[in-house]
């Protein structure tokens, strides 16, 4: 089942929470909202819902206007971040719940709510947990009782508010990988809600990036990465490396670092040079096309690639830049905390004045 | 010197068992005292002075009729005036927490009004409203209702007084339910009255219980509120604490002690059934 949002603007007294915001959701998608706290993200999530009703703006879901639709009509099922079990009331209590509750018409008889009960159970691999009360449960467990509670009544959209957040790094893996896993076999549409931008890129099909009550980019977890279109959702998505400098004829320049800027362009005054981790080389004399002096001050050998944290000589950045280089480099480079080296960009992404999107320059081609 | 203090300190320290918070004997020792001083030697001596008589003599003054139509009255009085507070002081309770409006401060400081204000003062008052000519009971007389001199006065005395039991033992309980488990039970399409009936009750369960067994206990033993307004004719309107207070004005103190333990009987009682039956109910929310 799709969700459209066409023009939701939510406001707590003065504080405007949603500014104007639209919004498709295709059917059969898990998508994640991502954004920092106070973003809205929560909020937009509770709208869709029914539990929380915006001034202004409609909500479809398939087409079919449920603005005005009470949060029991809507069947939507909903995880809460701190599981909300009941907790006066068993496992299979608490699944069995939804289905109890249903109109007397609808309602399944005792044997077959034990039963479905049974299938939930199983599939979430829980059922020898049926007769415990949820304080007994580990985090984890309780969360994936909750996900069984939320499906229990078979809806077509199923939402979550940071269904991870409160639990341990390696349990949150597990779960993310079991809830990939599960939405690929029942295709409902799922929408969740976290601050996690790694939880956000690997879980989701498309990721609707939010700041201050607005959607900055929507896109593919891919796309979201590669082509960032504001600073906003540069700085949100992994780490990135800014030189803030003055153009001046194809060239920015702070302090004692400067960069040739490729191509043609008629631009200058202030610009910042946004770069990935991944899109700079680090050697040890400067290129010709880039004089970045900078200092190692931490290495981190743990992963896939080894991160050095870098201080900027001679010139200044907010924040220490970042580099990544393989371990095959760093056993034949050997660098020590302390040393000197320079920073090499391949790729970057320029902002100026002029423009709110980045442009794209490219060093290697040249 | 300065070693060896240190080198206890640390021995101390690595002893098992050794407690992280300091002053654990003190302080015990020093609630222990007070227990044994303020509630457990007046209540010995409770005991004492009816042990002058023999159990043919107590047996006969805690069932003399006058004295038993004193405890149904009571008991009764003490029970609609409990559940009729279970009911009205969860709802206030209610209002107080889930709702803001305008006065809220000062309606939640009124709350405590019963037990500050002199239960006498209370009992003047309410006598004089609930009167044929007072304020309600001019009204009250018109639908044919009396409630001065009457049972219904002692049930209205009673409730007044012990409604902020109810009150304050919900309304933290209350607070603390996390709206989401509500939440959560509409989304699965829950009534109102569902989500009030299995899962609001049932957390408040316990603490409305506890509410209302202190107010019926503190009604068992109200005195000052209800005398004014009860009337106080024998088998009909007299409560237990005044056959008390009847035979200490006889100077029969062997015989108002014995009539007291009653009471206080009936009061540890009840109060340990609660303790007991809460205890094993919370036992299952800690998951234990």
């Amino acid at each position: 089942m799709s969700i459209r949002l066409e023009g939701i603007n939510k406001y707590f007294g003065q504080f405007q929470a949603l500014k104007d915001i639209s919004l498709d959701i295709p059917d059969g998608q898990l998508t994640g909202l991502l954004g920092p706290s106070g973003s809205g993200k929560t909020t937009l999530l509770r709208i869709i819902a029914g539990l929380e009703s915006a001034e202004q703006g409609r909500i479809l879901f398939h087409g079919e206007d449920v603005t005005d639709l009470h949060v029991r009509d809507r069947r939507v099922g909903f995880v809460f971040q701190h599981y909300a079990l009941f907790r006066h009331m068993t496992v299979a209590q608490n699944i069995a719940f939804g289905l109890e509750v249903m109109p007397k018409a609808q309602r399944p008889g005792a044997a077959e709510i034990r039963k479905q009960v049974g299938e939930l159970l199983d599939m979430v691999q829980l059922a020898h947990l049926a007769s415990r009360y949820p304080a007994q449960l580990s985090g984890g467990q309780k969360q994936r009782i909750a996900l069984a509670r939320a499906l229990a009544m078979k809806p077509e959209i199923l939402l979550l508010d940071e269904p991870f957040g409160a639990l341990d790094a390696k349990v949150r893996k597990d779960l993310r990988r079991w809830l990939r896993a599960l939405h690929d076999e029942l295709h409902f549409t799922s929408v969740f809600v976290t601050h996690d931008q790694e939880e956000a890129l690997e879980l989701s099909d498309s990721v609707v990036v939010m700041s201050a009550g607005k959607v900055e980019q929507v896109g593919g977890p891919q796309a979201l990465y590669a082509q960032p279109e504001s600073r906003f959702v540069f700085d949100f998505l992994g780490h990135v490396n800014v030189l803030d400098g003055q153009l001046a004829q194809q060239r920015m320049t702070q302090g004692d670092a400067w960069v040739q800027l490729p191509g043609m362009l008629e631009c200058s005054g202030e610009a910042q040079l946004y770069l990935r981790p991944h899109e700079v080389r680090l050697q040890d004399c400067p290129a010709p096309h880039a004089n970045l002096p900078l200092r190692i001050e931490s290495i981190s050998l743990i992963g896939a690639e080894v991160r050095l944290e870098l201080a900027p000589c001679g010139w200044v950045a907010q924040e220490p830049w970042e580099v990544g280089i393989s371990h095959v480099e760093f056993n034949r480079w050997q660098p020590q905390r302390g040393d000197r080296c320079y920073a090499v960009p391949d790729v970057g992404h320029l902002f100026d004045v002029q423009q709110a999107r980045p442009r794209t320059l490219s060093w290697v081609n040249d | 010197m300065s070693t060896s203090l240190a080198g206890s300190t640390s021995a101390d320290r690595n002893k098992p068992g050794k407690r992280v918070l300091p002053g654990f004997a003190l302080s015990l020792g020093i609630s222990l005292l007070f227990i044994g001083l303020v509630l457990l030697l007046p209540l010995t001596g409770l005991i004492m002075q009816t042990s002058g008589m023999s159990w043919a003599e107590y047996w006969a003054v805690i069932t003399d009729e006058r004295v038993v139509a004193s405890y149904k009255v009571t008991l009764w009085a003490a029970a609609i005036a409990s559940v009729f507070n279970g009911i009205v002081g969860l709802l206030m309770a209610w209002v107080l927490v889930r709702y803001d409006f305008w006065g809220k401060r000062l309606v939640d400081a009124l709350m405590d009004l019963p037990f500050a204000l002199p239960t006498a003062v209370a009992g003047i008052t309410l006598a004089a409203l609930f009167s044929e000519g007072g304020w309600y009971g001019q009204f009250l007389t018109e639908l044919g209702i009396k409630v001065a001199f009457t049972p219904l006065g002692i049930v209205i005395a009673m409730s007044f007084t012990s409604l902020p039991f109810v009150v304050r033992t919900v309304q933290p309980v209350l607070e603390d339910l996390p709206t989401e488990d509500e939440e959560a039970a509409v989304s699965m399409g829950a009534s109102d009255w569902t989500v009030f009936r299995r899962i609001l009750f049932p957390s408040l369960w316990p603490a409305l219980m506890t509410g209302v067994a202190l107010s019926f206990t503190r009604s068992l033993g109200e005195f000052g509120a209800v005398i004014f307004i009860a009337g106080n004719m024998p088998y009909v309107s007299e409560i237990t604490s005044l056959m008390i207070f009847v035979r200490l004005q006889e100077y029969d103190y062997a015989a108002a002690s014995a009539i007291a333990s009653v009471v206080l009987m009936a009061s540890l009682l009840l109060l340990l059934v609660i303790n007991l039956w809460q205890a094993r109910y919370l036992r299952r929310l800690q998951g234990r």
